[in-house]
């Protein structure tokens, strides 16, 4: 199982001939992800990385049967890619590229709601399942085939976790990175419903930092439905209040959005929250061997 | 991006929303030359001399003053100008106020009273949609009514697909009690209100107050305005109303750099890729008994280059007792990071703090091993464990 991709998942990227596209699908493919070709309008007819080239997702879809896409259009034309995306029937789409405009993210947001789509992203590292599929620009390397679930919304730190997890011998079954923007396709809590629900994945680990309910609203779900033990952590203690701290999504606005609030939501529902972002990987070793 | 007022205000006015009649201004002179020509258009006997700066509270600060005579508005004029104008948004070091908005004053006399609202316009992050944020509480610190009367607060949310409708805007001006004209002109304020939002791709428009007159007009008295950064290339005009005065200098030096910096008050210096580590990193500086001097982000690529201006800019800050560089290679090599830093650190020169590195990802221990050897005051860490204890060590 797994969530999201796997080894069956055939991939389409679009901005695929672009040097964002290019280099981070050559190493997808390297990785041994099943890529069928890639999308940009006007070079349609070509070959790039020895993969047909589209000039429309629609036409893609047909002749491949992709079902999931990979998104490094530019910001300008981001939002108008992932409808398209959606629009042709692609069921699962990572949006990798950074500085979307949030007004046209309202847009897509509008527009993906009823829709039989799974959008992750914008601004976010990808999806990996190790040893089946990695969709993004993740360092393949640092996976390796396991149990445990992580769900993020930073990129480095997300392999920080992924490191510490397979370091303590556990491995990943998939690890989602969900994206720092205020406006994003899949948040923490449908990443955890998801992994609550596929039988492959034992624990779960979810990464947040300040500013928005995502975290909260994660726990509360957890509190009432949670089947797995759930390990955390929340960046951003140190932070001061009303600034912006890279993501656009981490400024701390209202009382509850600061880490601290969040961790102590997160403990009041059962998640075992680790203060230091070097103790994840033990922790969750800790809980796995305390529920068996 | 922050604007100051009078840029808000000018995009306001281009939407149609009601504004009162103004002129920005540098000195006491100019100022009296702009409240003449204010009273020719609009016939008034007051002004609003007003500081502007990036931050809220100016008028408790003392940046706000209602002259009424033309003696006034240069007296003010010339005691704000210049002045440090110290508010809860501005930190207890202030901002230097540079220029001032010369107002027609709008609290005049007049057949009905004067009354304040709050309104704003933003982005509702849980259902990805705007909305209308109002209140009869106006002219007074938003939080504080949250907190004390949140029931006097009302929202109202707008479709994307449809956008702002009739029964939404006579909603909001039903609730905030108003008939007749004033109700008639607050539905159009609102409509231009939010149509100033949309157009101009803002993250905030926040009125604080809108006021009715004594003559039931609706003007936006106050104007704080946030655009969003990554629409700015959709709005030209717009991005050349950036006051980088009213930035911190280490920040706009680091943003030259494509660094993203926002310096704190503490003690330990951090340099790390990727936002959420550097927010973790900040963290465990504070768990392993020191403070966070800064946030830097160094983005994707950690090259020679970028880790100088990084080394330069925290260096600045005379509290600052060491330094933690944190990498997670990914797809960047630890090698290269690690021969990047060391090139930095030699071509920076006289660096006399203890700087700890910590690679970790591709190639860890090559770059452990080029830092060790490199003959520097450096101290080398794969994981973020050994980098914390390092801290402990240098901060003790």
């Amino acid at each position: 199982m797994s969530i999201l991709v796997n080894k069956d998942s055939k991939v389409l990227v679009q901005g695929f001939t672009g040097s964002e596209g290019t280099f981070h699908a050559s190493q997808m493919i390297e990785y041994g992800t099943h890529v069928v070709g890639g999308v940009t309008p006007g070079k349609g007819g070509q070959t790039h990385l020895d993969k047909p080239v589209f000039n429309t997702v629609e036409e893609a879809v047909r002749k491949t049967g992709a079902n999931v896409s990979v998104v490094f259009v530019p910001p300008a034309f981001a939002a108008d890619a992932i409808m398209e995306a959606a629009d042709a029937g692609i069921k699962v789409i990572i949006t990798i590229t950074e500085g979307i405009p949030t007004s046209d993210m309202v847009k897509v947001n509008e527009y993906l709601k009823n829709k039989d789509v799974h959008m992750v992203g914008p601004n976010c590292p990808g999806v990996i399942t190790p040893g089946e599929a990695k969709v993004g620009i993740m360092p393949g390397f640092i996976h390796k085939k396991g149990s445990i679930g992580i769900v993020s919304r930073s990129g480095t730190l997300t392999y920080e976790a992924v490191d510490q997890i397979t370091k303590a011998g556990l491995g990943q079954s998939t690890c989602i990175g969900v994206g720092g923007d205020p406006i994003i396709g899949t948040s923490i809590l449908k990443a955890i419903q998801l992994f609550m629900k596929d039988p492959e994945t034992e624990g779960i680990i979810m990464i947040g930092e300040i500013g928005g309910n995502m975290e909260a609203d994660a726990a509360n779900w957890i509190r009432e439905n949670g089947t797995k033990p759930v390990v955390g952590f929340v960046a951003g203690m140190t932070a001061p209040k009303g600034r912006r701290m890279g993501h656009a999504g981490a400024i701390i606005g209202g009382k509850d959005d600061t880490a601290a609030a969040k961790i102590k939501i997160m403990q009041e529902c059962g998640i075992h929250v680790v203060e230091s972002p070097a103790d994840i990987g033990k922790r969750m070793k800790e809980v796995l061997y305390q529920n068996k | 991006m922050n604007i100051h007022e009078y840029q808000g205000k000018a995009i306001l006015r281009q939407f149609g929303v009601a504004i009162p009649q103004g002129t920005v201004v540098k000195s006491p002179d100019k100022a009296v030359e702009a409240a003449k020509e204010i009273r020719k258009k609009a016939g008034n006997n007051t002004w609003a001399v007003k500081a502007q700066i990036h931050a809220g509270g100016r008028g408790k600060g003392g940046g706000v003053k209602i002259a009424q005579s033309l003696d006034e508005v240069k007296q003010y004029a010339k005691d704000i100008l210049g002045m440090i104008l110290v508010t809860h948004q501005t930190g207890p070091e202030g901002k230097i106020v540079n220029q001032v908005l010369i107002e027609q004053g709008v609290y005049y006399p007049g057949p009905g009273e004067p009354k304040e609202f709050y309104m704003s316009v933003l982005l509702n992050r849980d259902t990805g949609r705007n909305i209308i944020m109002y209140s009869t509480e106006g002219g007074m610190d938003i939080e504080a009514v949250a907190e004390k009367t949140p029931h006097l607060i009302f929202k109202e949310e707008i479709d994307p697909k449809v956008g702002i409708q009739p029964f939404q805007t006579r909603k909001i001006a039903f609730n905030l009690g108003l008939s007749g004209k004033a109700f008639k002109e607050m539905t159009k304020f609102v409509v231009a209100l939010y149509k100033a939002y949309l157009n101009s791709d803002a993250s905030l428009f926040e009125i604080n107050p809108v006021l009715k007159t004594s003559d039931d007009l609706i003007l936006a008295a106050d104007a704080k305005v946030k655009l969003d950064d990554n629409a700015l290339y959709r709005h030209p005009d717009y991005a050349e109303m950036r006051d980088i005065t009213e930035e911190d200098p280490a920040e706009v030096e680091a943003t030259q750099h494509d660094l993203n910096f926002i310096k704190l008050n503490g003690n330990v210096g951090c340099m790390v890729n990727g936002a959420g580590l550097a927010m973790a990193t900040m963290d465990i500086i504070k768990l392993s008994g020191g403070n966070p001097a800064n946030f830097l982000d160094v983005g994707g690529t950690a090259n020679a280059e970028t880790v100088e201006a990084g080394f330069r800019i925290i260096l600045k800050d005379p509290n600052v007792k060491a330094i933690l560089i944190n990498i997670f290679g990914g797809i960047v090599r630890c090698d290269r990071v690690a021969q990047g830093v060391v090139d930095a650190y030699n071509s920076v020169g006289d660096i006399q703090i203890p700087v700890i590195v910590r690679l970790q990802g591709t190639n860890d221990e090559e770059g452990k091993k080029l830092i060790d050897k490199s003959g520097l005051k450096v101290f080398s860490a794969i994981s973020l464990q050994e980098a914390a204890d390092l801290v402990k060590q240098v901060v003790n």
